[in-house]
């Protein structure tokens, strides 16, 4: 494996950001807080809408223009990811049922595409939403109108710590972890698993390319377990050893 | 090879009736479209998709391959204008498409599947899979195996459904979606959704391999059908 730096940067603008760097990779991604209206279809939930942007700036394959396939495809697997393993439950984020709740934009951009994006921007979305502080909301019963009071911070309700693993497969022979650009275009195929701390599989995403055995399937998903151990005791240590400066 | 009662173009049959595999009734239908070079209409259930394969064809300088075809996959929701979620749906057919066609044969050109969603009852991604192999077949475009899309379902017991309706897709705690491949019924593409353990994946994807068979036993048939009419 290519080792990873998460850090906890400081975009003072944003309620929570990381920084996150795997091999030459490197990814950025800040969480806003904003207030609005819960969905009327679950009055009980808030939103959480992420969004990878891919600029020109980061690898000479994007142009710049409208978000390209790949960038949507980030997106929509983040969006996923999100949904399967619970992170944050989304019954947390209400504030007031039917009236008012938070809704989270979460904004990756990647500085530098080195392959692997989609296992960096996991990292770097589950260290931002830990280091993200939101303000203490109260709705003042007489003028019903929302309080916000910015002295009392308080960190957002982690449930759970999803780490994806992605693999380069050459013909159902051999499997790369953590591809590098060179190793993702050259592969036949490329799949990701995402498990979240209980050895549960939140995501099997393997979008086409070569057929995959069952046994080389197991032995992915086995080794995506092992991975999902050394990269969440990376990210507590990285996040421990932030905690005391504030 | 009549079969009595069954004559219109397409064929319908029950697919499936031991208890744990149960897939809704197929429909499929071929070269119902003039214009592309091959089309098709795929029937699960109250799914419905239609298929178009356009190509070998002239392609743009820009998105030109020096050794082998593009393929550009485009998918029409029946409503609206397609957004992130079809194209995620988009790609994972687009490469798994591209996984089986033997696009080496046809270098520099383009070759276009539009998937028109005509109605989602639930297992769409693997209905477009199934539509879209039948029009790649249709237009006569080599490919190395053909592909099938499965959908499967935990439910809050634990149960196992294939081919879910959107109902049930609602309800459940998981869904799965894989493609198999003709040759040795194996693994493809794979996309899914909620958490489930590793013992229930193998379970769901032995189960799609059983599927599998079925469904490819329906190509057959239908494709037999279709041919033993025009002669």
């Amino acid at each position: 494996y290519n080792f990873t730096y998460p850090f906890s940067s400081s975009i003072s603008t944003a309620n929570g950001s990381a920084l996150v760097k795997i091999g030459n990779t490197t990814v950025i991604c800040g969480i806003k807080g904003e207030l609005t209206c819960p969905p009327s279809d679950a009055p009980n939930k808030g939103y959480i809408v992420p969004n990878v942007d891919l600029p020109p700036l980061c690898s000479s394959r994007f142009r710049p223009g409208p978000p390209s396939e790949q960038a949507q495809v980030a997106s929509q697997f983040i969006a996923d990811v999100i949904d399967s393993s619970n992170v944050i439950q989304k019954e947390d984020l209400c504030i007031e049922k039917g009236k008012l709740s938070w809704v989270l934009y979460c904004d990756i951009i990647c500085l530098d595409y080195d392959g692997n994006l989609l296992d960096t921007c996991v990292v770097a979305l589950l260290a931002a939403l830990k280091n993200a502080r939101l303000p203490e909301v109260t709705i003042n019963k007489e003028t019903d109108l929302a309080e916000v009071n910015t002295d009392k911070l308080h960190h957002l309700n982690v449930s759970k710590h999803p780490v994806s693993s992605s693999f380069s497969i050459f013909d159902n022979t051999i499997v790369i972890v953590d591809p590098t650009v060179e190793e993702e275009t050259l592969s036949t195929a490329m799949m990701t698993v995402v498990t979240d701390e209980d050895d549960r599989l939140c995501m099997l995403h393997k979008p086409g390319g070569s057929a995959l055995s069952g046994e080389k399937l197991q032995d992915c998903i086995s080794r995506a377990v092992t991975r999902h151990r050394e990269v969440s005791k990376l990210i507590e240590k990285v996040m421990d050893s932030f905690e005391p400066d504030k | 090879m009549r079969d009595g009662p069954n004559t219109h173009v397409g064929s319908m049959m029950d697919v499936a009736v031991s208890p744990v595999l149960a897939l809704r009734k197929f429909g499929c239908e071929q070269s119902l479209l003039s214009r592309p070079d091959g089309s098709s209409s795929f029937v699960q259930g109250d799914t419905s998709v239609l298929a178009g394969v356009y190509g070998p064809a002239e392609v743009k300088i820009s998105k030109e391959i020096y050794d082998r075809a593009t393929l550009e996959v485009m998918i029409q929701p029946k409503v609206g204008l397609s957004g992130v979620r079809e194209r995620a749906q988009e790609h994972c057919v687009r490469q798994t498409c591209e996984a089986a066609l033997l696009s080496t044969l046809h270098p520099r050109s383009s070759l276009s599947l539009i998937l028109q969603i005509i109605h989602d009852d639930g297992s769409l991604l693997s209905c477009c899979l199934n539509a879209a192999c039948m029009a790649l077949m249709d237009a006569g475009l080599p490919m190395s195996c053909l592909f099938c899309g499965v959908t499967c379902a935990i439910e809050q017991d634990g149960h196992i459904v294939t081919d879910p309706t959107s109902q049930q897709e609602k309800e459940s705690r998981a869904l799965m979606t894989f493609a198999i491949d003709s040759a040795e019924r194996r693994v493809m593409m794979s996309s899914t959704r909620g958490s489930f353990s590793v013992n229930e994946l193998q379970q769901c994807v032995a189960l799609s391999q059983r599927a599998s068979e079925e469904i490819f036993q329906f190509y057959r048939d239908s494709v037999r059908r279709r041919y033993s009419k025009t002669l």
